[in-house]
C-alpha cells in the first residue's frame, strides 16, 4: 500500500484549524502540521486555497481541501474508524444543521460582541440567546454525539475556550452556567477529554494574542 | 398521507432544489405551498428555529436548510446519486455548492439590489469575478456533476433560471453569453433537462413577481 501523506496548514490561534486537528486526532491519523505565518500567507497556502486564501487547508496525497467543516466531513469519509457523523440519515442531517446554525447564527454574534465598542452587551445578549438553543441538540446526552464525541462536538467545542476569552476581554457574558446548565456541563466534559485537551493552545498566549486583536478592532487602548 | 412532504414556495429556488432532487430519485412527495405572510402552524412547528422554507418532512421528521436537505435525500434514497462516491470529489462538490450559496448568491443579490450607482458598479464587478471563478471550475464539462446533474448543478439552479428572469425584470445584463460562455451554455443545458423543466415556475409569473419585489411597475 502506498504511503499516505497528510498535511494540515493551520494557524496556532485559529479555532477553525483546531477543529480539524481534533478530527484528525480522534481518527488517529498521522499528519504533518504546517504553521502559516499569518498575516503573511505562504505561496503554498495561496496555491492550495486560491478561492478563499485561508487556513485550515488539508492536503491528502497532494489533493487540497478547504473550509473546516467540509474538511471534517472528508476526514470522516476517508478514514472509517471512530465515525464522527452518525449512521442514521436524519441524525446526520441534524448534526449538519446544528453545525450550520452555530457557524451562521452564534459565531458572528460572538465575534460581534468582541469587535464592537459600545454595542458589546447587546450583541452578547443575542449570542447567548442563540447559544442557548444549542442545548436542544444535547437532549440529556453527555455529548452532542451521544456517549462519545462526534462531529457536532468538535464543530462547536472551541466556543468553550474562545468564548471565555471574549468574556474576559470584552467584559460580557456568553456562556452562563445558570441559564445554560446543559451547555456548561457539556463544555466542561468536552474540554477535559484527553485528546481534545492536548490540542488546545496556551490560554495565556491566546488571551494576549486576542487582546491585541481587540485593540485593533475597537480602536481602543487597553 | 404521503410519507414525504415538502413545505415550499412556487417561486423559490431553494424549494426548487429539493423538488429536483426528489424527482431525480423518483420519490413521491406532497408539495405544500406556504404563505410567508401567514406561516402555517405546521411549518412553525417543523422549523421552529428558522421558521423558513423549504422544510422536508419524511415520516414525520422535519429537515430544514436546502443543502442539508439535499444531503439527507442522497443519504436516504440511493437511485441517481447527487454526490460522487469518492470522498475527495464529494468534498469538492460540497465546497462549490457552499461557494455558490455563500459567495455567488450573496454577491448577485447585492449587485441587483443596489440603489447607488457607485456601489452597484463595485457589486457587479465582485459578482462577475465570482461567476468567473465558478465558470473556471466548470471547465468543459456538460454539468458540474459530469454527464449527469449533481449537487453543484442543483444548487446553481438560481444561476440556471432565476438569474435570467431577474435580469429581464430589472433590465440589467450581468450574466451574459459574451462574458460567461461556458456558464451560459451550462444554464441552457440545465434548463432543458426534462426533470428541471417540469418543476420550474412559470417565467412570466416570476418576472412579474420580481418586478413587484424590486418596486417596479409590472
Amino acid at each position: 500500500m502506498a504511503e499516505e501523506s497528510v498535511k494540515l496548514l493551520g494557524y496556532w490561534a485559529s479555532p477553525f484549524a483546531l477543529r480539524v486537528k481534533w478530527a484528525l486526532k480522534l481518527k488517529g491519523v498521522h499528519y504533518e502540521y504546517v504553521e502559516e505565518n499569518l498575516p503573511n500567507k505562504s505561496p503554498l497556502l495561496l496555491r492550495y486555497n486560491p478561492v478563499y486564501k485561508k487556513i485550515p487547508v488539508l492536503v491528502h496525497n497532494g489533493k487540497p481541501l478547504a473550509e473546516s467543516l467540509l474538511i471534517i466531513e472528508y476526514i470522516d469519509e476517508a478514514w472509517k474508524q471512530n465515525p464522527l457523523l452518525p449512521d442514521d440519515p436524519y441524525e446526520r442531517a441534524n448534526a449538519r444543521l446544528w453545525a450550520k446554525f452555530f457557524d451562521e447564527k452564534c459565531v458572528p454574534e460572538v465575534m460581534g460582541a468582541f469587535a464592537s465598542k459600545g454595542e458589546e452587551q447587546e450583541k452578547a445578549a443575542k449570542a447567548r440567546e442563540n447559544l442557548k438553543m444549542l442545548e436542544r441538540a444535547l437532549e440529556g446526552k453527555p455529548f452532542f454525539g451521544g456517549d462519545k464525541i462526534g462531529f457536532l462536538d468538535i464543530a462547536v467545542g472551541w466556543i468553550g475556550i474562545w468564548g471565555r476569552i471574549v468574556e474576559e476581554i470584552a467584559g460580557v457574558s456568553l456562556i452562563d452556567a445558570e441559564t445554560m446548565p446543559l451547555l456548561t456541563a457539556w463544555l466542561n466534559n468536552f474540554l477535559e477529554v484527553p485528546v481534545i485537551k492536548a490540542c488546545i493552545p496556551s490560554w495565556h498566549e491566546l488571551l494576549e494574542h486576542n487582546k491585541g486583536f481587540h485593540k485593533i478592532l475597537t480602536g481602543s487602548s487597553t | 398521507m404521503t410519507e414525504v412532504q415538502l413545505f415550499g414556495l412556487w417561486g423559490s429556488f431553494f424549494s426548487h432544489r429539493i423538488e429536483i432532487a426528489l424527482k431525480l430519485k423518483g420519490v413521491e412527495y406532497e408539495f405544500i405551498e406556504e404563505d410567508l405572510s401567514n406561516k402555517s402552524p405546521l411549518l412553525l412547528q417543523y422549523n421552529s428555529i428558522h421558521k423558513k422554507v423549504p422544510v422536508l418532512v419524511h415520516k414525520g421528521n422535519p429537515i430544514a436548510e436546502s443543502r442539508v436537505i439535499l444531503e439527507y435525500i442522497d443519504d436516504t434514497w440511493k437511485g441517481h446519486p447527487i454526490l460522487p462516491e469518492n470522498p475527495h470529489e464529494r468534498a469538492n462538490a460540497r465546497f462549490w455548492a457552499q461557494f455558490i450559496d455563500e459567495k455567488c448568491r450573496v454577491a448577485l443579490r447585492n449587485a441587483y439590489g443596489c440603489q447607488e450607482k457607485e456601489r452597484e458598479e463595485e457589486a457587479t464587478r465582485e459578482a462577475c469575478e465570482l461567476l468567473k471563478t465558478l465558470e473556471n471550475e466548470l471547465k468543459n464539462r456538460r454539468f458540474f456533476g459530469g454527464d449527469k446533474i449533481g449537487l453543484v448543478d442543483i444548487v446553481a439552479n438560481f444561476i440556471g433560471f432565476w438569474l435570467g428572469a431577474i435580469q429581464e425584470a430589472l433590465e440589467v445584463k450581468l450574466f451574459t453569453e459574451d462574458r460567461f460562455p461556458k456558464l451560459y451554455r451550462w444554464s441552457e443545458e440545465f434548463v432543458n433537462c426534462s426533470i428541471i423543466k417540469e418543476s420550474l415556475p412559470p417565467r412570466d409569473k416570476l418576472i412579474s413577481f420580481m418586478r413587484r419585489r424590486y418596486g417596479l411597475s409590472s
